[in-house]
């Protein structure tokens, strides 16, 4: 997979958001991220993807100051880090690992005791500000109330408010959309998208798929501490290409034609079917024309779009279990 | 924790006042025979009578929730992020358990002062050097009696500190502060272990009987001040070292 750096031979590199270089961090002997190089463009939407326990949300905590890494380079919104920490976070909103409140305070309160603990939040615009932000994510009418008596979806939606207190170039988001209900995840999606359209990046870690791909313009995979695909999310769909299968007692002569389209002919599982790869500028129509005119029996004829799900499992393994 | 501080003055006055007979001199709490003659011995009773177990109770529950607490609720990972400060963040939070001790011994002498007023007749105070002052200056005295305990404290908190910048279990930070409070005490009773005894936070947490002396004796003051403010230093830079490298994986 190519790095969007590299996408552009000759032309300025992109303003990359986040950039890490031999990214490491161990806990004892076993590394939770094995040398990654993260590069998310500014104003993407960055969907940080990987399997429970592939290092994402270590990662992030790296990213953000609250674990030191163990070797690399890490540059955040274009600043060393951990050097510039203090000048970078303020330009940063976070909702790392679930949301951590106050139970005996409201949500409100929470809310207005965190940016109190941010000497760049203004206080005399506080009050307005976590107003907003709550009235954003759907909370203006439980500000009130204890967040003891909140639902996970709520405290949830109340650490995306935490995250948008004030203006963020960047947002990083652990698991946004966990233990929302469906309304929850659509306003979620809008909500990425809004912030995305006002000028941020956002780098979003998840393990849902869909989710992923219906919001984000770039994909970094990660697995068992290593980043393992990274780039826009068309290119990275198109890698597991989209592919024909056609059905046929006249496999030989079939593959024969398929190869001298272009496509790369393979074994497809099913008896007697082929499988075409490489389905780059040749309309399906032209491929069952060729096909018929070699006089290619075709019993089936299908066009295969490869799914982020496909490309995703490919790329992290099959298993289940748990790796390292 | 502080209602439950104002209710030991109050138990003391009540049970004094209540009790049919004479306390014994020399016998119970410094001061606790003085007290039928005059009220404001309520107050100096009562924190005598706090300041092995109940004072160091309460201030190891404060300052070994400082940072640990936060880290169990989550809150720390997003008070670092918002950003507060690592250097900040503890300052802030000693600050608090300091506040903490000023408001506990401040509410026992408080509520000692009046539970005495109600109960009790209030006149001029004898003092252990045999002048008589009167109640203004003993008020005066309480609160310097009260001061001298919360310098006490701020050694224990600082250890409380240390200890929180140690664990995500805010209750394990408590339990080993208090223990270590009372061990230090412990200590302190063992006359094996005298060449020890200077150095133990708790070995001036009773010396305030000179500030009850014409003129006040500041000796064991400065001498508590000092051991305290040494603890201070050393569990301070401990903790900072700790929390600043530390990763917070809570």
């Amino acid at each position: 997979m190519t790095e969007t750096r590299e996408a552009a031979p000759g032309s300025l590199p992109i303003d990359l958001a986040i950039e890490t270089h031999g990214l490491v961090k161990r806990f004892g002997h076993r590394s939770a991220v094995d040398g990654i190089d993260l590069a998310v463009p500014r104003g993407a939407v960055y969907g940080f993807l990987g399997p429970n326990g592939s290092g994402k949300t270590t990662t992030i905590r790296v990213l953000l100051g609250l674990a030191s890494a163990n070797g690399g380079e890490i540059r955040v919104l274009g600043r060393e880090m951990p050097q510039q920490l203090a000048s970078v976070l303020p330009e940063v909103g976070a909702l790392v690992e679930g949301p951590g409140f106050y139970p005996f305070l409201s949500g409100a309160d929470n809310l207005l005791r965190l940016d109190s603990a941010d000497r760049h939040g203004s206080s005399a615009t506080r009050h307005r500000r976590v107003n907003e932000a709550l009235d954003r994510v759907g909370l203006g009418h439980a500000a009130g109330k204890k967040v003891r008596a909140y639902s996970l979806g709520m405290k949830q939606r109340l650490g995306l408010a935490n995250a948008m207190l004030r203006p963020r170039e960047l947002l990083v988001l652990d698991e946004p959309t966990n233990g929302l209900d469906p309304q929850g995840t659509r306003e979620v999606r809008s909500l990425v998208r809004s912030l995305a359209a006002g000028g941020a990046t956002v780098f979003v870690s998840s393990h849902l798929l869909a989710e992923v791909e219906q919001m984000c313009t770039h994909v970094g995979v990660m697995s068992a501490g290593r980043l393992v695909a990274q780039g826009p999310l068309d290119e990275l769909r198109s890698a597991g290409q989209a592919h024909v299968l056609v059905r046929t007692p006249d496999g030989e002569r079939a593959a024969r034609v398929l190869a001298r389209l272009g496509l790369v002919p393979g074994e497809a599982p099913g008896h007697g079917v082929i499988q075409g790869n490489g389905l780059d500028g040749i309309e399906p129509e032209e491929i069952v024309a060729a096909l018929v005119a070699d006089g290619v029996r075709v019993r089936g004829f299908s066009v295969e779009n490869a799914t982020l799900e496909e490309r995703f499992v490919s790329l992290t393994g099959e298993g289940f279990d748990v790796v390292g | 924790m502080l209602v439950a501080l104002a209710a030991v003055p109050i138990l003391i006055a009540l049970a004094v006042k209540l009790s049919s007979r004479p306390a014994t001199p020399g016998r119970g709490p410094l001061f606790l025979d003085r007290i039928t003659q005059n009220g404001l011995f309520v107050a100096v009773t009562a924190l005598v009578v706090c300041v092995p177990l109940f004072l160091p109770l309460t201030v190891g529950v404060v300052a070994g929730d400082t940072i640990a607490g936060e880290a169990n609720l989550g809150t720390l990972r997003y008070l670092l992020l918002a950003p507060s400060g690592r250097i900040r963040l503890l300052l802030v939070k000693y600050a608090g358990a300091v506040a903490f001790c000023c408001a506990a011994t401040a509410t026992v002498a408080a509520a000692g002062a009046l539970a005495g007023v109600v109960f009790f007749p209030i006149g001029p105070v004898t003092l252990l050097s045999g002048d008589t002052i009167g109640v203004g200056e003993s008020v005066l005295r309480s609160l310097l009696i009260a001061a001298y305990i919360t310098v006490s404290l701020l050694g224990l908190s600082a250890i409380g500190l240390l200890i929180s910048t140690f664990t995500d279990v805010p209750v394990g930070a408590m339990a080993a502060t208090i223990v270590l409070s009372v061990v230090s005490q412990v200590l302190d009773n063992l006359p094996q272990l005298e060449w020890l005894h200077p150095w133990l936070f708790s070995h001036h947490w009773l010396g305030f009987a000179d500030l009850l002396r014409q003129p006040v004796s500041w000796t064991s003051f400065g001498e508590n001040a000092l051991l305290q403010a040494g603890y201070i230093a050393v569990c301070g830079a401990l903790a900072y070292g700790k929390f600043t490298t530390k990763d917070i994986l809570s």
